[in-house]
This record gives structure tokens, sequence and C-alpha cells, in this order.
């Protein structure tokens, strides 16, 4: 059975349409890259997969791991091991990271039906997680992504998920605002964190992500619709011909969709 | 610390406090007469009964406040009962007659189900002694010379030193509603901390009293002698019932050379149902008058009252002396709160510190109100005011009346304000990973608090923030 089956899935922001029938699999093992131009919904399809309340379903379905993903709310998505990496991570104010990363892993473990951590636990589980994205301790003092560079927000996101070990890690542009380092940085810790129980899905608009993380199928998003898939190569392809090259050549959509 | 130790401790002090008041409720209204009742009734020196007169005749000449950014309908000081005694409400025979709404807060805050029925007013039967924890706290307070005890004991086994004192910082006089309290208060507390000693325990309410009963117009002074060092709290996290609406309270506390007075308040008068019915009118008056090199620093947690009005100040008279001030204060649903503090810097040197967080959610208003006063001999004086506002929803209201006088230009004074609206992307973000929207939004407040929470004792400020959570419930879809 596939982790997650995407069918002609339609959203709306306001009043206006963005996806537009997205269908999609992905199994148990896989690495996904889902590129395309600015526009084109890549970072809308990541937010309704997370639940966002600002975007509205307006047609096709979601089956996550055999249950009906749109009829649940974002936490319980969250705890049934679905994680997005936002673009632009949100700052709390006064929250530490270290007593919200702990709140959330806890959140999970209750709902498999295990047994809260406490504070000294957590302390020597974070000792791993925190090298595996080269992050300091003191960043678990700090407020959560306040303050912290566009790099250093990145590495938080990945830090999460390298505490709440999703199923299906959902990364939405980690790369855009990161330089070549930064980069590398995160990219490791996403490989480190690869299961064959596990499944990636890559948002990125450039290839250059995919350099490092090396997905197994690449899908291209024009205009609300996945316009072509492929393996690997299709992404070093984009690169060297740009997007124009899928929105005029091998898709059936008209010119100029993006 | 254990509450139901307290609550079995207050419990028994208000069987030992003064007899023959069994079904002893004076008739509503009040004159001169019902003044000298209930100051009979106590068993008071003449200097009092004399003071509340004074109070009382001095009330009759003021007129009720209506400059705070709060409203409601005529109060009818006739129609009150002023003397009622503590042991007259009948207990509910089982925890099954109790509001359902309220125990589902009780186990909310984790509070035993012993426990509940005593703060509900059920029957409980003692299991344990409580007269030995009482006393046993009490000796040990005893060795180094301090006295805590109810203002009525204190009236009688110290009258000196509350004669003293009393109406030192909060003269009879001093507005509406401290002169009602002086001329008919019921009971309170009363502290003295010898010169040179450091309290060993955090002074707690709990331990005092019938602060159930004693609610409407509790009169609390503290006096800390030079070098001392005390720290008191006041209040519960669980919310209190009371038959009273008014509840016009006043809080002196004198810390002479080199003393350091803490108060910590945590509020949770009822609120009133969602349309504000039913509600505290929290009128109260609190002041701390600082000699030099003393320190007073007020830290108040207000989530209760439907209505709140309430500016713990300090009179900072002696040179190089501090007060400091630190408030969170929730509305939700109609709450109203109009508070803040009054900084009066009369001595060299002096500093102070203010923190202001507000929270409005629902149709709840809050206003912060400051005054920060530097007197022309008060060369040096220093302010920092910081004053945050959070909004939870778009029907609520916040409001910033800081007020600020400064007659030595050599005074440093600071104002730094802010106006947030809790975000939905900060919500989505939590519930992405995990959280609930309650979680969500308490997580974030406590956040947005975290400056004055960290002022409050460790265990009430972990009561504070899970109070908090329960009281801002519903306010976010």
């Amino acid at each position: 059975m596939s982790l997650i089956e995407i069918k002609d899935l339609h959203a709306t922001v306001g009043d206006k349409e963005i996806l537009k029938g997205i269908d999609l699999t992905v199994n148990a093992g896989e690495v996904h890259a889902v590129m395309g131009p600015n526009g084109s919904g890549k970072s809308t399809l990541a937010q309704v997969l997370a639940g966002n309340p600002a975007y509205e379903v307006t047609g096709g379905s979601v089956t996550y791991d055999g249950k009906d993903l749109l009829a649940m709310q974002p936490e319980e998505r969250a705890q049934s091991g679905i994680f997005l990496a936002f673009q632009y991570p949100v700052e709390i104010p006064g929250v530490s990271n270290a007593y919200f990363l702990r709140a959330a892993y806890n959140e999970i473990r209750k709902a498999h039906g295990e047994e809260e951590i406490d504070p000294l636990e957590f302390a020597d589980f974070m000792e791993e997680k925190l090298a595996l994205v080269d992050m300091n301790a003191s960043m678990l003092n700090r407020s959560v992504n306040q303050g912290f560079s566009g790099g250093e927000k990145k590495r938080n996101e990945i830090l999460q998920m390298a505490v709440l070990q999703p199923r299906l890690a959902i990364l939405d542009e980690t790369d855009s605002g990161l330089d070549i380092d930064a980069l590398r940085i995160v990219a490791d810790g996403v490989n480190k964190l690869k299961r064959p129980d596990n499944a990636t899905i890559v948002v990125t608009h450039y290839q250059r992500l995919l350099n490092y993380i090396v997905p197994d199928f690449v899908h291209v998003l024009v205009n609300g619709r996945i316009a072509t898939s492929g393996g690997k190569a299709l992404a070093l392809e984009l690169e060297d011909k740009g997007y124009d090259w899928v929105t005029h050549g091998s898709s059936p959509l008209p010119a100029g969709a993006a | 610390m254990s509450s139901s130790i307290e609550s079995l401790i207050s419990r028994e002090y208000q069987h030992g406090f003064v007899t023959d008041i069994e079904s002893d409720t004076m008739p509503a209204g009040l004159s001169e007469d019902v003044v000298r009742a209930i100051s009979a009734k106590k068993g008071e020196p003449a200097f009092m009964v004399e003071w509340r007169l004074k109070a009382y005749r001095r009330w009759l000449s003021m007129k009720e406040p209506h400059w705070p950014n709060v409203h409601y309908g005529p109060i009818d000081y006739q129609a009150t009962s002023y003397y009622s005694a503590p042991k007259t409400k009948k207990p509910l025979g089982s925890i099954d007659e109790v509001d359902p709404e309220l125990l589902k807060t009780y186990a909310k805050l984790g509070i035993p189900l012993y426990e509940q029925k005593m703060l509900a007013g059920v029957a409980v039967d003692a299991i344990f002694d409580s007269v030995s924890v009482g006393t046993t706290m009490r000796s040990e307070l005893a060795k180094h010379g301090i006295i805590f005890c109810s203002f009525g004991e204190a009236l009688r086994e110290h009258p000196d030193i509350v004669e003293k004192y009393l109406g030192s910082v909060v003269p009879y006089s001093d507005n509406f509603f401290a002169a009602l309290n002086s001329a008919v208060f019921s009971d309170g507390s009363f502290v003295y901390v010898p010169k040179g000693v450091r309290c060993p325990i955090e002074l707690s309410t709990y331990f005092r009293i019938n602060s159930a009963d004693t609610g409407q117009f509790e009169r609390t002074l503290i006096v800390a002698d030079e070098g001392s060092y005390v720290s008191y709290l006041e209040g519960c996290t669980a919310p209190k019932r009371s038959t009273n609406q008014l509840h016009a309270a006043v809080v002196e506390l004198v810390a002479l050379k080199g003393a350091t007075i803490k108060y910590s308040t945590v509020q949770n008068w009822y609120a009133g149902d969602k349309e504000g019915r039913g509600g505290i009118y929290n009128f109260v008056t609190k002041r701390g008058k600082a000699a030099e090199n003393a320190k007073i620093s007020w830290t108040q947690v207000e989530t209760g009252s439907a209505i709140t009005w309430k500016y713990p100040s300090v009179i900072l008279q002696g040179d190089n002396s501090v007060g400091e001030f630190y408030s969170v204060a929730v509305v939700n649903n109609k709450q109203q709160a109009d508070t803040g503090t009054k900084m009066i810097h009369i001595g060299r040197n002096t500093k102070s510190t203010i923190v202001s967080k507000g929270i409005s959610a629902g149709e709840g208003n809050n206003s912060y109100r400051g005054r920060v006063q530097v007197l022309p001999r008060a060369t040096g004086a220093r302010n920092y005011t910081q004053c945050d506002s959070m909004l939870v929803g778009n029907r609520c209201g916040a409001h910033t009346f800081p007020y600020i006088e400064v007659g030595n230009n050599s005074a440093i004074v600071e104002h730094e304000a802010s106006t947030s609206k809790i975000g939905e992307d900060q919500i989505f973000y939590l519930k992405a990973r995990g959280l609930s929207a309650e979680q969500a939004v308490s997580m974030i407040v406590s956040g947005f608090c975290k400056e004055v929470f960290k002022e409050l004792p460790m265990e009430f400020a972990l009561e504070a923030q899970a109070l908090l959570g329960i009281t801002l419930e519903g306010s976010v879809g």
C-alpha cells in the first residue's frame, strides 16, 4: 500500500484556484521532488497536505496510511507522522526551543500511546539530534526562531524533523536563502533521517538541492497540475533548459501557463 | 506545596476565629451604627472604631470614581450587608451538587478531588491533623519573631504596631473604595518581619485563614522592618465564587530602611458567565512605601473578576529605593480590566521598573493605566516601562493610558509599548507540530508573558501558566 495517494486535488486560496487537479502517489522509502516555476502551486500543495486552514480544498482526495487525510486536523496529521518543514518558519517569542520541541515530541508520543519524556531524558535525546544538523545546544535556550538567521531557521526545521521522526516529511523550499555550507548541512541531516519506512517530498524551485538530496522521482508542477514526471535526470534537464521547456515543449498545457 | 493542607488550615481557622456569629448577618445598609457594630463584634480597640468612623464620614462626602475605562450599572451601597458571619454558608451535600463547569476547571488545573470539594464548599471530613501543620509553621515563624496572623488577631495582640502603620500608606481618605474598605473591612492578613530577619518561607494566604469569606472587604498590612525580607503570595489559581459582587480590598506595604517586600498575586475571582453576568467587581487599592534602600516588588496575574480596577503602586520615598511592577492581565468574554501602577519617585537615585502584559480575547476590554511621577528632589531617578498588549480575535480591545510627569531634569524615563495580534500563522505552525489549538494559544501567550512569570515563585508560575490557558479556552476557533 502506498504511504500517500493524492487524487485530483483541487484547492483555492480566497477566490483563486491554485491546485487544479494534482495526482501523486508516494511509497515508503521514496524521495520525490516537486519542482516548478514561481506560482505553480508547489507551496500550496505542501500547505494543503499539512492542513493549513488558509487554503480550501475544493475537490479530490488524499489517502494517507489508509486514512482520509483531508478529514484530519493539522495536529492529527502531525501526530500520525506528517511533517512540514516550513519555507518561512514562524517565530514564537518567549517560548524556548527546548520547551517547544519537548511539547511537540510528547504530543506525538502520547498519540502513539507512549509515555511523556521528562526534561532530563529529553536533554540526552537532543544531543545526537543537535549533532545531526550541526547545532549548538545553546540554540535550545533561545526563543523559537526568534532572532535566528535564515540558515538557523531552516536547520531548526530539520532539527524538529529529527526529533519528531515523521513518516512523511514535506520540505517546502528548504533550500531558499541558504548558502552552500548550510545547504549541505541541511541536506546531510535529511539524508541521515531517511529510512525504508519513511518518505520525503522535496518542494524546490532549483535543482541545486537535488545534488544533495537525490530524488527517486521528479515532478514538475505547472499552473496547478503536474505537467511531467520522471527520474532524477529530469531535474538536470530542467536546470539546463529552464521551465519554459516544460511549459512550451513537452507539456500539453497552453504556453505561458506559469 | 499542598493546597489541601492549606485549605484545611483555613477551615480550621474559620472555626477558631470569633465566637457567637453562627447565624449573624447584619441587615443591609450602611450607617455609623453599622460601622460601630462591626467594630464591636470584632472586639476592636478604641482607636480602630474611631478610624473606621472617620473613614465612613469621609466616604459619605466622596463620589464613586468613573474615570476607569470600564462600564457597569450603578451599585446600591445601601443594599449590601456589611457584616456576615463566615460560618453561615451551608455546605453542599455532595460533589454532585457542584457546578460541573467548575469541576471541569478544577480537573484541568490538576486539583485533587478532595481539594475540589474543599474549594467548592462541599462538606468534607478532616482526614489529617491540620492544627498541627498550622502550629508547626507558626512556631517556626515565631522563632524568627515574625508575626503572621489575621488582621483581627493583630488588632487584639499587636494593636500598637497596627495603629502605627495602618493608613500610613493608603490613608482612609485615599479614594472612594479605600474609604469604604477602611470603614467596614471584615478581616485580612497582617505580617510583621523584625529588623534584619529574612523570612524563611513564602508566606501564603493559603496558610492564613478564612480568606474565602473575608474576601469582600479584605485588608492586608505588611510591615518589613529595617533590613528584613519577605515574600508574600496572595490568592489561588482555583476559581473562587463569592456571594458578594463588590470586592474592595486594601493592601498596604511598609518597607523600612533596606527592607525588601515581594508581593505576588494570582487573582481568579469568578468572572461571570459568558455574558459577564454575576462576575465580581474587584476594586482594589494596593500601595507600598519604600524607605531608603528598600525595595518593593509587585507581581500580579489577573485572570478573574468581571471588572478589575487595580493599580499596585510604590512610593519611592527613601533615597536609592526600588519599585517594581510585573503584571499579566487577561480578559476574555465580557471581562473588563483597568489596571496598572503608579511609581512616585521622591527620593534620590530611585529606580522603578514596569512590565505590563495585557491579553484581550473574546469581547474583553483591557486597559493599562500607569503613572510615573518624578518629583523635583528625585535627582537621578530612573524608570523603565514596557507595556505590551496582545489581541486574540477581533472583538476585543486593548488600551494604554500612560501618564508621565517629570520634575527633575536628571531623570531618565523610558516607555516602550507594543500591540500584537496572536497570529494564525503561529497557531498553524504549532498545530503542524502536533499541538492542539488550545495548547498552541497557551504556549504563545505564556511566551508573551514570560518576563512576568519568571518573577513568580516557581510553583505559582506553573499554575499561573495553566490558568492562562484555561482562561483563554475557546477564544480561538
